[in-house]
């Protein structure tokens, strides 16, 4: 790993280290929760892509905005949603994000502009284009990023939200997580081509490869993108290649993978490449690292008992934002 | 309706469709269209022509033909606080954008606790009567109306396709507007000043006492026609146009049914699973002590719209099967 062509100050990567910690960490918890019966319904989790997130949504304002997917959590807390509110939406809560009635496949904040974790595969890709017709059509200097994963490419939504975007010249960055497995299924069975980027040239736009273990890179590539965007320059397909450490949701233990494969991929962890750069280059000593840690425990244990200690949404709530 | 001293334009429905667009995009900048063949050529129904040259491109969208694209772009563009209105150019097509309309557009507000409310207006053209096979001539409001979130609305005549749209275009709520392509060029009395005409309420287009005859779009003509030629046997209906799918105005459909006791509801889409169908099934369970004869449907058949003139003409409903229908509940034969 390497700092070329990324200036960020020593307490910006420290920062981008701790949300990724976060991600983590609540990911673990969720992962522990969730085993233990304590979450309803279902999840899907993100570990070993914290660096695509983080890495992205280090490059944006408050004003910019998210489009994520069902493995969303780690977006959702990169772009600045409470855990608490997270975590409470996860257990069905009142005192979710979404009142406890969108869930874990759901979480939406658009005070930050977190405009929603999109359940069906590739759905939130033209909703992303049409914020970015919005930034447009108001003369405004904003970004929009849809994220998406390598199967996502395959679906109808895909082909037509990258192609209006690239019509319109809409400020909208696409960022692929590929993640070498759609559901059960491995990427080279499902996917026409080695690379999702190589789809860029077919909707006249550049398509980029990235280490989305390496989150510099990511931050570095994704910067670029973005940059155009907002210069009016349209849009950008980058595909961060990565891996979805755990399966793909619930109790899914992922025997489909080569043991070899998943040691490989173990070995690049996005945290462990991160935290050795910033040791070795002296940006961050145990110590800090220490407290870092526990900072983010903490914040995870008091998520996990706000969620415990909420009331469930009352009956009132059953038939209301329909259209009254 | 204060139409005595209200000053009058003669218009047909597509006019009319134009006019509340232009007025609402003239009232607020956020206000914009988008949709396939809308600016430069004006729409494959003309519904938009003009509008180009008055708003300019960045208010008047051509897009590519990509449904799923259009309504995803509007409810992305909606979260932002603008009001977009997307142009569907035949309903049929909205099965392309289908998870767009029901699963997002219809679920945002839900789904996120109320944090939005998405003011997206989808104009889709639907209904058959002109040969334009199974493809481009279904009436498959009922499909919206099962999804809870979307507000359905199906204009029958140029005031109200206005007023209706003017509503739809203010309320900051999903709405599905079906326009009736075989009632573009009917021509109606519309009012001059801006009328906003509610969501959510039919209206008694004739009164009665022997039945109530429900229609809807197109279906409020045949209604009307069939209720013209009972009237000359004596038989006096009650025609009630919904206006509004959904909501749905129980309170007025239902006060009819308990003073006339008899019911047709006419429908121009299948009939099994039809709005029709809950209409009968409100009646059942609310006024059934009022009813003096079974509810009656005239709806289409359980097949795609065919294309021949002769097979459509037999699928459609029609003044004729309605007048048989009310015949035979009045007066048993």
């Amino acid at each position: 790993m390497k700092q070329q062509g990324v200036s960020l100050s020593n307490k910006e990567l420290l920062s981008m280290f701790e949300k990724m910690l976060l991600i983590r960490i609540f990911e673990d918890k969720i992962h522990a929760l969730f085993a233990q019966k304590l979450i309803p319904g279902t999840t899907h989790v993100c570990q070993g892509q914290e660096a695509v997130s983080v890495g992205v949504i280090s490059n944006l304002s408050k004003e910019d905005v998210i489009t994520c997917t069902y493995r969303g959590h780690g977006h959702s807390l990169a772009k600045g949603i409470e855990p608490k509110k997270v975590m409470a939406e996860i257990f069905g809560k009142s005192t979710g994000c979404c009142k406890g009635k969108g869930g874990s496949m759901h979480i939406t904040d658009l005070s930050v502009g977190a405009l929603g974790s999109f359940a069906i595969v590739g759905a939130g890709i033209p909703v992303a284009a049409g914020a970015g017709l919005s930034f447009k059509y108001r003369h405004l200097n904003h970004a929009a990023v849809a994220f998406f994963g390598d199967g996502a490419s395959n679906i109808g939504a895909f082909h037509e939200g990258v192609n209006f975007a690239s019509v319109l010249k809409l400020p909208v960055v696409f960022v692929c997580e590929n993640n070498l497995y759609g559901e059960y299924s491995p990427l080279m069975k499902t996917t026409s081509v080695p690379n999702i980027a190589d789809r860029a040239s077919a909707y006249g736009i550049n398509g980029i490869v990235v280490d989305g273990n390496d989150v510099l890179e990511v931050y570095r590539v994704s910067k670029g993108a973005i940059d155009d965007a907002r210069a009016g320059k349209g849009p950008t397909l980058i595909e961060c290649k990565t891996y979805r450490q755990k399966g793909h949701s619930r109790t899914d233990p992922g025997k489909y993978r080569p043991d070899s494969e998943v040691r490989e991929w173990m070995e690049r962890d996005p945290i462990r490449l991160f935290g050795d750069y910033l040791r070795s280059n002296g940006i961050m000593d145990r110590s800090s690292e220490e407290a870092m840690s526990s900072r983010v425990n903490q914040v995870v244990e008091e998520a996990y008992q706000f969620a415990l200690d909420s009331p469930y949404p009352s009956e009132n709530e059953l038939e209301s934002n329909v259209y009254n | 309706m204060s139409s005595k001293v209200m000053s009058t334009i003669n218009i047909n429905y597509r006019s009319a469709i134009r006019f509340a667009l232009r007025e609402e995009m003239k009232r607020d900048d956020r206000v914009f269209l988008l949709g396939e063949d809308i600016a430069d050529a004006g729409g494959v129904f003309k519904v938009t022509e003009g509008l180009l040259s008055e708003f300019g491109p960045s208010r008047v969208i051509d897009t590519p033909i990509s449904e799923t694209a259009i309504v995803g772009a509007a409810l992305g563009s909606a979260l932002m606080g603008l009001t977009p209105i997307a142009e569907i150019m035949f309903s049929d097509f909205t099965a392309v954008a289908m998870d767009q309309i029901a699963n997002q557009v219809a679920k945002y507000s839900y789904m996120s606790g109320g944090q939005a409310h998405v003011g997206v207006v989808i104009r889709a053209v639907s209904g058959g009567g002109i040969s334009f096979s199974a493809q481009h001539s279904q009436s498959l409001e009922a499909w919206f109306a099962h999804t809870p979130g979307l507000i359905s609305i199906m204009p029958s005549n140029p005031r109200d396709a206005k007023g209706l749209l003017k509503s739809a275009i203010r309320c900051g709520r999903p709405v599905m507007f079906f326009e009736h392509k075989a009632l573009y060029p009917m021509e109606g009395l519309v009012p001059e000043s801006e009328e906003l005409i509610p969501i959510g309420k039919s209206e008694i287009r004739k009164e009665g006492e022997d039945l109530t005859l429900v229609g809807a779009s197109s279906t409020v003509a045949t209604c009307l026609e069939a209720a013209s030629r009972l009237e000359s046997n004596g038989i006096h209906s009650e025609v009630i146009d919904l206006r509004t799918l959904s909501p749905l105005d129980s309170k007025t459909i239902l006060g009819s049914v308990e003073k006339t006791g008899r019911l047709i509801v006419v429908e121009e889409d299948v009939g099994f699973c039809g709005w029709g169908a809950e209409i009968a099934a409100q009646a059942a369970d609310k006024s059934l002590y009022y009813l003096k004869s079974p509810v009656k449907r005239v709806s289409a058949p359980y097949a795609p719209i065919p294309f021949s003139p002769a097979l459509e003409k037999m699928y459609m409903p029609s003044a004729e099967k309605v007048y048989a229908a009310a015949k035979l509940l009045v007066q048993g034969s």
